[in-house]
């Protein structure tokens, strides 16, 4: 992974760009010290380091509006960075660009229970939203499972999932205003405590955007009252193809449970050791099962469920008779990161969409390319929306080991997109996948993504280097190409 | 004028279509059935590309919750298949031939995703937008594309989808569609609240949609939409009804109507009505029934925070004569049917009042053709945002070929 040549100009003149800076945010807001900006120097990506040029944290819209137009107007790049939880390197900072992070931005401004909506700053985490609202039983649904430190803002620009969006939807879906800051230091408004807009839908582009179109100053989500109950059902299955089919036949049958995970058995066998959650040891695959609404609702989809996994030859069945046992079905799978942390110096964690179909071929070619590259993966699965996050194995220390897990990684993605998937499901691109970008998508289709970039930032300055391997310079982009002066199609039918 | 039409038969065929358009200077008019042509800003364009031809569903697998057709595929095809397996597009797209003018099921799935349309369940589900996963489309410079993918999670590149879903054909031209889809409820419940004012109901569908009883649907129809309704379990009650629907397993519905009857006693009488009865009360709040007539009034789709929808219906009727309205989205979505005449005039007295309502934004959606044309048809954005809206046009479509003008002058 290679970033953009630094611009040495730009570094001249970092003395300028402070001065500059701290005339629009006085006092500690702006940040210059080497050993402070370390604390800058990676995202949730951290094989990956790099100092900023400058640290801002501005207080109020009026200074992001400002930073912004003094760095448009002078030619200076922009990184805006949230909570720096990004796994794909989405807030990598820049040897020649600001960061501009939204720390200070931490306050919810407005909850109304009448309208269901939380108007919060972008710097608030996923979980204060849930936590300023569950007195009166209500909750944020997107749940990614950084949500006790990633920022809300970080959500919008990732397009955040969690276990809960195949019923509840990801944050685009549950996403109703954004104040951002337009490249050019313009401030705007989309959206608010309405449904959909009148002209094109700015806030859905915005939305899963890696930060490329401006700076999230202020957002308006919509809250659900939180289900009256919830249950879970564990199953243990002989093989992937078995599990897979009890994925199958339970949306088959019209259940789309709350939540639907599964765990391959190195992923098991590390969460059981870590946290002893009780998980059966003899099983191929592992699902979870959780059901929520209505308690006359769930007793009656529990019992089928159960019916479904017997049928695919469960080996393992258990159904969470409270919410300690609940929650304990979910521990291992919830700690399945830092479990697999616990067995391997380091591991990479991939994030790939497939059609669930395809799981025992995946998974099987997956192993294939195990024994290929020498390094262990385990692999869980939100299997409801076949998003798989295979985890690889690996020890930086080892000399060429970070080369081969992320050679393993892409070949895994590639895969992905091969069998009809995507290459990232809820992680975002970032520069993690950025060079992948052409298996997905053709010249054509990139194109037609960044005319996008080309009509919010044309001088391409705001977190540059990120989701793309090229960006075209939109004069080119912009040029007309016509293919002169033939006359149409005889073979088109015409009335 | 005389216009053109030419109906393609395949993604190759569109692509010289769109690149003779642009070597000729000669815009086109998108469409599928053009059952939505009376929707949206009225333009004279000569030659309209009718896409009615690319037409089938190209891959459907139920278990994987994902539909892929061409995009003319008629919706009812779409219904029809879906059906068949015990699913639905889960945003209830809208029939909205009846309000506008045209036969009855008329439509395709493109034109749907073009217009961004949803229903009832909105609240619920999301719109269009929320639940199309990808497309294949051919840009305004004669170049295929695809954007966005088949499976349910994608998070890869820029969402195209989004900016292409409710763009009305102006920035590329769909020709195969990939949607999510879900598995249709097995059974539902509507509790009717009899006699409520406006602004008792939307405190009413506040009520419910707070509780926890996963409630699809709150609508009201003042005593003037509900007689008018064609359903006859609301037409019947001679007052305004509320209605609060619930779906899923027969169980379960039957538990939570219960449960509602007795949280929502207190707006006034409650009934509660069976499956059979609730499907048609939903379709004609769905499809706007209850406003349809008198055919010459222009209808007005307001969209604002579901509590302020009947102040916004109060401030109409301060400054109006007679104001004709239903509620869907619990209260956030207010149908308007207001007089015919000065539509400019009125169009300024609606959009006051949304902005007055905290802001959203207002949509004439049926008016005849010259009113559409001169009246701005969509919300008018901010300048910033206007150019922004522009922006977008320039770097799609710079030389303006694709249904230019349907949402607004120089979009």
């Amino acid at each position: 992974m290679k970033m953009p040549a630094p611009d040495q100009g730009t570094i001249a003149r970092r003395s300028e760009i402070v001065e500059a800076l701290r005339r629009i945010v006085p006092g500690e807001g702006v940040i210059v010290d080497e050993d402070e900006l370390q604390a800058y120097e990676c995202d949730g990506l951290t094989a990956y380091k790099q100092l900023p040029l400058v640290v801002v944290l501005p207080e109020t819209t009026e200074q992001v509006s400002r930073v912004m137009r003094w760095c448009h107007e002078n030619n200076v790049k922009i990184v805006p960075r949230g909570a720096g939880t990004s796994l794909s390197g989405g807030s990598f900072p820049l040897a020649d660009a600001v960061t501009i992070g939204l720390g200070k931005f931490n306050k919810i401004l407005d909850v109304d229970f009448d309208n269901r909506t939380v108007v919060a700053q972008p710097g608030v985490t996923n979980l204060a939203i849930t936590s300023a609202v569950a007195h009166e039983g209500f909750y944020y649904a997107p749940d990614p499972s950084s949500q006790i430190a990633c920022s809300i803002g970080g959500n919008v620009a990732e397009n955040a999932g969690g276990v809960h969006c195949l019923k509840y939807g990801l944050t685009t879906n549950n996403l109703l205003g954004l104040e951002m800051v337009l490249p050019d230091g313009e401030v705007v408004r989309l959206g608010g405590k309405h449904l959909d807009s009148g002209g094109y839908d700015l806030m859905g582009i915005v939305t899963g955007s890696e930060g490329m179109l401006g700076v999230i100053t202020e957002l308006t989500v919509r809250i659900l009252k939180s289900p009256e109950t919830a249950k879970a059902v564990l199953m243990g299955f002989p093989s992937n193809e078995q599990a897979g089919d009890c994925v199958a036949d339970i949306i088959g049958n019209g259940i789309i449970p709350a939540g639907l995970e599964m765990m391959d058995k190195p992923a098991i066998r590390a969460a059981e050791d870590f946290v002893h959650a009780n998980y059966p040891l003899d099983v191929e695959a592992l699902l979870i099962c959780e059901l929520d609404g209505p308690a006359a609702e769930v007793e009656h989809l529990i019992e089928r469920v159960e019916q479904i996994a017997k049928d695919n030859g469960a080996t393992e069945l258990r159904i969470s008779r409270d919410d300690a046992e609940r929650a304990t079905f979910w521990a291992g799978r919830k700690a399945a990161f830092p479990a697999v942390g616990r067995i391997s110096p380091d591991y990479l964690c991939m994030d790939g969409t497939i059609p669930r179909k395809a799981l025992p071929e995946v998974l099987r070619r997956m192993r294939e390319m195990s024994d290929k590259y020498g390094l262990r993966v385990a692999n869980v699965f939100h299997a409801g929306d076949g998003n798989l996050h295979p985890l690889i194995l690996f020890d930086a220390n080892q000399p060429d080991e970070l080369e081969k897990a992320e050679a393993f990684g892409a070949d895994i993605l590639t895969m992905c997109v091969e069998v009809g998937g995507v290459l990232t499901g809820e992680h975002g691109v970032g520069i993690e996948k950025r060079d992948l970008m052409p298996v997905m998508f053709g010249e054509d289709d990139i194109k037609q993504q960044q005319r996008i970039k080309c009509a919010f930032d044309p001088d391409h300055l705001v977190n540059p280097g990120k989701v793309y391997p090229t960006l075209h310079r939109c004069a080119e982009l912009g040029k007309l190409h016509v293919t002169g002066g033939r006359l149409p199609f005889p073979d088109i039918p015409r009335f | 004028m005389t216009t053109d039409i030419v109906t393609p038969e395949n993604a190759d065929q569109v692509r010289d279509m769109v690149a003779w358009a642009v070597d000729s200077q000669a815009p086109l008019n998108v469409q599928g059935h053009g059952s939505k042509a009376g929707l949206g800003r009225a333009v004279n364009i000569g030659t309209t590309l009718d896409l009615s031809r690319l037409s089938g569903i190209t891959e459907y697998s139920a278990p994987e919750l994902v539909l892929t057709a061409q995009a003319g595929t008629p919706m009812t095809d779409i219904h029809a298949a879906l059906a068949d397996a015990g699913q639905h597009l889960a945003f209830e797209p809208p029939d909205l031939t009846g309000l506008l003018g045209g036969d009855p099921g008329r439509g395709t799935l493109g034109g749907l995703v073009a217009t961004n349309l949803a229903g009832p369940r909105r609240v619920q589900v999301g719109a269009a937008r929320d639940h199309f996963l990808g497309c294949q489309a051919v840009g305004a410079r004669g170049e295929i594309f695809k954007a966005g993918g088949k499976v349910v999670k994608n998070v890869t590149g820029f969402d195209l989808c989004k900016l292409l879903a409710g763009s009305y054909g102006t920035l590329a031209v769909m020709t195969e569609l990939t949607l999510k889809v879900l598995p249709a409820p097995e059974d539902t419940r509507t509790v009717l609240v009899l006699g409520a004012s406006d602004a008792d109901a939307a405190r009413c569908m506040s009520r419910a949609l707070t509780s926890s009883h996963e409630v699809s649907g709150a609508a009201h129809m003042p005593a003037a939409a509900a007689s008018a309704c064609e359903a006859e379990a609301v037409s019947s009650r001679g007052t305004s009804v509320t209605l609060i629907r619930v779906e899923g397993p027969g169980p379960s519905v039957e538990y939570r109507a219960k449960a509602l009857c007795r949280e929502l006693a207190d707006f006034g009488e409650t009934v509660e009505v069976g499956s059979g009865e609730s499907r048609l009360a939903w379709a004609a709040v769905r499809d706007v029934q209850p406003l349809t007539e008198p055919l010459d009034r222009p209808v007005w789709r307001v969209s604002v925070a579901p509590t302020e929808g009947p102040g916004v219906v109060d401030a109409l009727r301060r400054q109006s004569g007679s104001v004709d309205c239903l509620y869907d989205w619990g209260g956030g979505l207010v149908w308007l049917s207001l007089e015919n005449g000065d539509v400019a005039g009125q169009a300024e007295r609606v959009r006051n009042a949304v902005a007055h309502a905290g802001g959203g934004h207002a949509t004439l959606v049926r008016a005849a053709a010259d009113v559409r044309a001169a009246v701005p048809v969509f919300h008018p954005q901010p300048e910033p945002l206007a150019a922004l809206s522009r922006r977008l046009k320039d770097n799609f479509d710079p030389a303006r070929v694709l249904n230019p003008g349907r949402m607004a002058e120089g979009l």
